[in-house]
């Protein structure tokens, strides 16, 4: 148990290490910049009429002429205490802006993750299990296809088909038009969410089915496997014993080093279905120079991905007894 | 099929994607200037045999517009595939043979460049760069290094105690020597195959930048652009304008990995008998 808390701690300790590297890093990638704050919101025409005082304020306000390090211990001091600064384009604090998205995100995320994940794992078994058959070839070469495909073009082929072909779901927004936040019922935001989600699911499969499949046939063909067979165990109850213990550790932790793959897809996703996510906020904050949210942004994304990092290897060490006795002898 | 000999057969498809994806690269050069060509006479034309993927709404042959933009994203491709495979080579053998705390730097480096995600960290940097070609370069060239840098990692660190390599030291043989008749031969197979599945990783992730508008300018003919305007028309059932383009993209990823996996099976000696 003690060997547990030291290697969760140790883990800890580490992905705060990283994540305050991942501040600096970003905070320095903007500092760089050589775009202008003003010159990308206000614009050159509507400056060029503004009185100096005008200039320097709206300057002060986008934190133009302040030295970077000030910036950044400001802004780092501020974010302990839980406050990420103000959104210069939502005019919220970073926090609430996040939350609101976060929200909208995670249900879209969290879908996604786990219809990829569980069909996938699926598909990788079924076509691990019954390696060169038709089935086989039509999973493997789906999977190397859509690992090919573009997720935005993907998007876009499925609104083409669902939204202005058929006009059975709606074209994008996770909400109806012109409807008051209070009218907007769950079977709204469901079926504003089916075709983003489709599409992250889609795109997140074909990786785990590829990884799963490959590891199968490495079971299938072990000794063990082997030996069950002369014994006379049917095919369900090798899968069942032996395939399915070897192979869900790889695809779990596999599952949880992907978050960073769905997030990436979920920032066009939401681009192209208008859905107001994360992700969407991050390209506007990127486009509008918006240095607090994107900070923001980032950091939040950053968390998600390590923890999912962290709890894979914790996983390990639940999942796979060798690992535990392992952790005990050293 | 099954009467040709695997391997010939491999030879023949890794040619064939070679050949083909030069082709677009040249065509789509030599036609550069005629993807700019507005008309307006023919302006919204559905696909047909003049104009095979149709023309849109300033009369763009799509075709052509498509083999420029594919062109360039080849070409990205190639510039930032040997820049992050440099990396990727220096800092892995760094790594692996120059002792316990460059390795932790190291590694922890990947870890952090693994931390943000992909999509996000190629915002972040294209931003720092101001957005256009440059970024696009630098950004995708910073973030596909990781994944190769460990697997050589890896590799070195394997091959620093394989029994061969302890049996030359004894007989003493200097470590240049050792490095390049023994580790070289076993690490280039792999670092090529490497090289070239990173290109698909590339590419994809050069179009989606540039459709979400931090890539390269509108101006350019560019396949992130091509996509990014169709969407506009796409309510209006201009649906040639997102397919066509979309799908050849598609193809070519697809012959990359081609390629790379032909290259791989060439190479590896343990599936040479298949």
């Amino acid at each position: 148990m003690k060997d547990h808390l030291l290697f969760i701690g140790k883990n800890i300790l580490r992905m705060i290490l990283l994540l305050a590297a991942v501040s600096i890093a970003a905070f320095a990638l903007m500092t760089i910049s050589p775009i202008d704050p003003l010159q990308a919101n206000v614009g050159q025409a509507a400056l060029g009429s503004m009185s100096q005082e005008q200039i320097a304020k709206l300057e002060a306000y986008w934190g133009v002429g302040t030295p970077p390090l000030e910036r950044f211990l400001s802004w780092a001091s501020d974010f302990l205490r839980g406050d990420m600064g103000v959104s210069l384009l939502y005019r919220q604090p970073v926090t609430s802006v996040i939350a609101v998205k976060l929200a909208n995100s995670l249900w879209l995320m969290a879908t996604a993750w786990v219809i990829s994940g569980l069909v996938g794992f699926l598909l990788g078994v079924i076509s691990g299990l019954k390696q060169g058959t038709w089935i086989d070839r039509i999973i493997k070469g789906y999977s190397l296809l859509i690992a090919s495909t573009p997720t935005f073009w993907l998007a876009l082929v499925l609104l083409m088909i669902f939204a202005v072909w058929l006009k059975v779901l709606p074209i994008g927004l996770s909400v109806p038009i012109g409807l008051e936040a209070s009218g907007v019922t769950i079977a709204d935001r469901i079926q504003h969410a089916i075709l983003p989600a489709i599409t992250l699911s889609i795109t997140g499969i074909s990786n785990i089915t590829l990884h799963t499949r490959e590891k199968m046939i490495e079971i299938m063909e072990s000794d063990y496997v082997l030996f069950a067979k002369a014994r006379g165990e049917s095919t369900w109850s090798i899968v069942k014993h032996h395939g399915f213990r070897n192979v869900i550790l790889p695809a779990l932790t596999l599952q949880f080093a992907s978050i960073s793959e769905i997030f990436g897809g979920s920032v066009l996703v939401e681009q192209i279905f208008s859905y107001p996510g994360l992700g969407q906020a991050a390209v506007t904050a990127g486009l509008g120079s918006d240095v607090p949210l994107l900070l923001g942004i980032t950091m939040i994304s950053a968390v998600f991905v390590f923890g999912g990092n962290l709890i894979a290897n914790i996983l390990y060490g639940v999942i796979d007894p060798r690992i535990r006795r392992g952790g005990k002898r050293s | 099929m099954k009467k040709m000999n695997g391997r010939i057969l491999t030879v023949v498809l890794f040619t064939a994607a070679v050949l083909f994806l030069a082709g677009i690269t040249i065509a789509g050069q030599i036609y550069a200037d005629e993807a700019m060509v507005t008309d307006f006479s023919r302006k919204n034309m559905p696909p047909c045999a003049e104009y095979i993927f149709g023309t849109d709404w300033m009369g763009r042959d799509m075709f052509i517009r498509t083999l420029t933009g594919l062109s360039m994203s080849i070409k990205i491709g190639l510039l930032t595939t040997g820049i992050s495979s440099v990396i990727a080579f220096v800092l892995g053998t760094m790594a692996a043979t120059m002792g316990k705390t460059v390795d932790a730097v190291i590694t922890w480096l990947i870890d952090l460049v693994m931390g943000i995600p992909h999509m996000l960290l190629l915002i972040l940097i294209s931003y720092a760069c101001g957005k256009g070609f440059q970024g696009v370069v630098i950004g995708v060239s910073l973030t596909h290094w990781t994944s190769l840098a460990r697997v050589i990692r890896g590799e070195v660190l394997q091959l620093k105690e394989a029994p061969y390599i302890k049996v030359a030291q004894k007989l003493g043989m200097g470590k240049v020597r050792i490095a390049w008749k023994h580790m070289v031969p076993h690490l280039l197979p792999q670092f090529l195959v490497g090289l070239i599945l990173l290109f698909p990783h590339a590419i994809l992730h050069e179009s989606s930048i540039t459709f979400l508008g931090f890539g390269l300018s509108p101006e350019q003919p560019a396949i992130g652009i091509i996509l990014s305007e169709s969407m506009k028309y796409l309510a209006m059932g201009r649906w040639w304008l997102a397919l066509f383009p979309g799908l050849l993209l598609v193809f070519t990823v697809v012959l990359f990995d081609v390629a790379g996996e032909s290259l791989r099976k060439m190479l590896d000696p343990s599936s040479a008998h298949k």
